[in-house]
């Protein structure tokens, strides 16, 4: 897999790129922008996630400033930048943890905060947001199980309460799920019984019961002791590598993001200011703020 | 000055009965008020916030007794009609700690976790389900102690009915004194059965707090009095 991308580097970052016959930034997006106005529609190129001049403002402070970007169904995607440079908000406003002051977002096609209606594009409803919500799954930095459920009820419950799966059906699955993190035999465990690794593969199972299409990682080796980054870091390359879920990563974890990724993307000051496959990006980057980042972390 | 003869006896065990009754009533009435009106309170429409709001502000500032006799002798005025004493007197206890229980609701349910909340969202829980699964399930073990404290205070409050001529333990003790003379041996007895009710339901508190800790995979609530504290930390710069 590789971002084919033969973009010139202003043009909105596009991880991995289905066409090639993409044109530079001013010319796409203003032709974007009348499809939009003739057909009611966001132009979707098969693309999974969409970000369109998304702002971000916590007060007088411009997180994002019209981000654009896109990604493509399966990749996965690294966001890299200085702390403070906006990789978190851009998880929790695909989560709809935040609301964007400005811009769209789509996923799988579908408008996240806004809906149609006669035409115009007005804020969407709760309901609207869940239903678009579920092709999306989180891990946090801080696990965040529920500790009022034992291990298996954490992945099942949602399935249960909000696919509508049947116990039996949402229990099978959620065995396997945890088989496949390593922890088949932690089923009946209370979350304050494991520790922070096990918690947070726990995590990564509730999420993936609910079958994403998006799954978003922040940080998600963090908060963990030195010696359980391994483990977890080994089990998401592991689903990189044998499923077909799109992620969307924040991580201090070059090697593993050098591994996964299809494309990194740099932030810096709300934008966009540089992405590329991760061996032109980690070897070679031509952005000079990328390269003092990097050189201050790898 | 007379000697408290069994039947005096059975007149103050009978007023236990309504004590207990009255405390059971108000109780009910006043945790629903409290689930009400706290959750309310941290409602996303502001207007239900306001209304939940100002319930809460109203009922705490209002004495519980003033409110017992509004309601006998006011409502009636109005409607045409008048409850009996007693099922004024649930009513009054029953909104006034319900004002105060919703406190507990509110302050319990905001100290949940915010990631728990965001967590609940991750997976497209619906608000109620939010609510229903995972809040409440984890601040229901933060709220008992604070609710036995409610609790205890309600079962001495109902003693309020003794004016209204509810025949409670309060009201058994001041005829079994005008009958007999005898204040200290009567105000003593009826001294220990208020201790004794709220000793039980303390201790049945407990047992519910440790219940419910249990029911989330939390280990025992700590003794009131632990017996060596393992968690002090000898803080550097102290001199002694
Ligand atoms: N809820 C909030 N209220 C106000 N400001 C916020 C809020 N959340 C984030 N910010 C601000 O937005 C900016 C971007 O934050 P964000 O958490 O997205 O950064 P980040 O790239 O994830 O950083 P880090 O690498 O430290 O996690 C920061 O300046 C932060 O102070
Ligand atoms: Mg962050």
């Amino acid at each position: 897999m590789s971002a084919d991308s033969t973009l010139s580097k202003k043009s909105p970052p596009i991880a991995g790129t289905a066409s090639s016959g993409e044109t530079a930034a001013g010319s796409a997006t203003a032709q974007e922008t009348t499809a939009q106005e003739t057909t009611g529609a966001p132009v979707t190129q098969g693309e999974l996630i969409r970000f369109d001049h998304v702002t971000k403002r916590f007060g007088e402070n411009t997180v994002l400033d019209s981000l654009d970007f896109r990604v493509f169904p399966g990749k996965h995607v690294t966001l890299i930048g200085p702390s403070g440079s906006g990789k978190t908000t851009i998880l929790r406003l695909l989560m709809t943890l935040l609301k964007p002051d400005e811009g769209t977002i789509t996923v799988g096609g579908e408008y996240l905060n806004h809906e149609k209606k006669n035409g115009r594009l007005v804020p969407a409803s709760e309901k609207h947001i869940r239903e678009v919500r579920k092709n999306i799954g989180m891990v946090f930095q801080q696990f965040n199980l529920f500790p009022n459920m034992k291990v298996l009820r954490n992945v099942t419950e949602a399935p249960v309460q909000v696919l509508g799966l049947s116990r039996d059906e949402a229990d099978e699955r959620a065995r396997e799920l945890l088989e496949l993190v390593g922890l088949g035999d932690r089923c009946d465990a209370y979350p304050s019984q494991l520790s922070g690794g096990q918690q947070q593969r726990v995590a990564i199972a509730r999420a993936l019961a609910m079958r994403p299409k998006v799954l978003l990682l922040d940080e998600v080796t963090s908060a963990l002791d030195p010696e359980l980054v391994q483990g977890v870091l080994d089990l998401l390359r592991d689903i990189a590598h044998t499923t077909d879920v799109t992620m969307l990563c924040v991580t201090h974890e070059m090697g593993f993001a050098r591994d996964v990724s299809d494309c990194v993307m740099m932030f810096d000051q709300g934008k966009v200011i540089e992405f590329g496959h991760p061996d032109k990006m980690f070897s070679d980057p031509e952005n000079e703020r990328t390269k003092e980042f990097l050189s201050a972390v790898l | 000055m007379s000697e408290i003869s069994p039947g005096l006896w059975e007149l103050l065990l009978k007023g236990v009965w309504i004590t207990v009754q009255l405390t059971v009533y108000s109780a009910a009435l006043g945790a629903a008020v409290a689930f009400g009106v706290g959750l309310a309170r941290a409602h996303r429409l502001w207007i239900v916030r306001f209304v939940a709001g100002t319930y809460f502000e109203v009922f705490r500032g209002t004495s519980a007794l003033i409110l017992m006799f509004w309601i006998f002798f006011v409502l009636p005025l109005g409607f045409g009609w008048q409850l009996v004493p007693m099922w004024a007197a649930v009513l009054a206890l029953g909104l006034t700690y319900g004002a105060y229980g919703s406190e507990v609701v509110r302050g319990a349910v905001a100290a949940v976790a915010k990631g728990q909340r965001e967590a609940g969202i991750a997976l497209s829980f619906t608000p109620a389900q939010q609510l229903r699964k995972i809040v409440l399930p984890q601040a229901w073990p933060e709220m008992i102690p604070p609710f036995n404290n409610l609790l205890v205070e309600l079962l001495k409050g109902t003693a309020l009915v003794s004016i209204m001529g509810v025949a409670d333990i309060a009201f058994g003790a001041s005829l079994v004194r005008n009958a007999t003379g005898q204040s200290a041996p009567v105000y003593t007895v009826i001294l220990l059965m208020y201790f004794v009710l709220a000793a039980v339901l303390t201790r049945g508190m407990r047992v519910l707090e440790r219940r419910a800790k249990a029911g989330i995979g939390q280990k025992q609530p700590e003794r009131t009095f632990p017996r060596r504290s393992r968690e002090r930390v000898p803080v550097g710069g102290e001199s002694r």
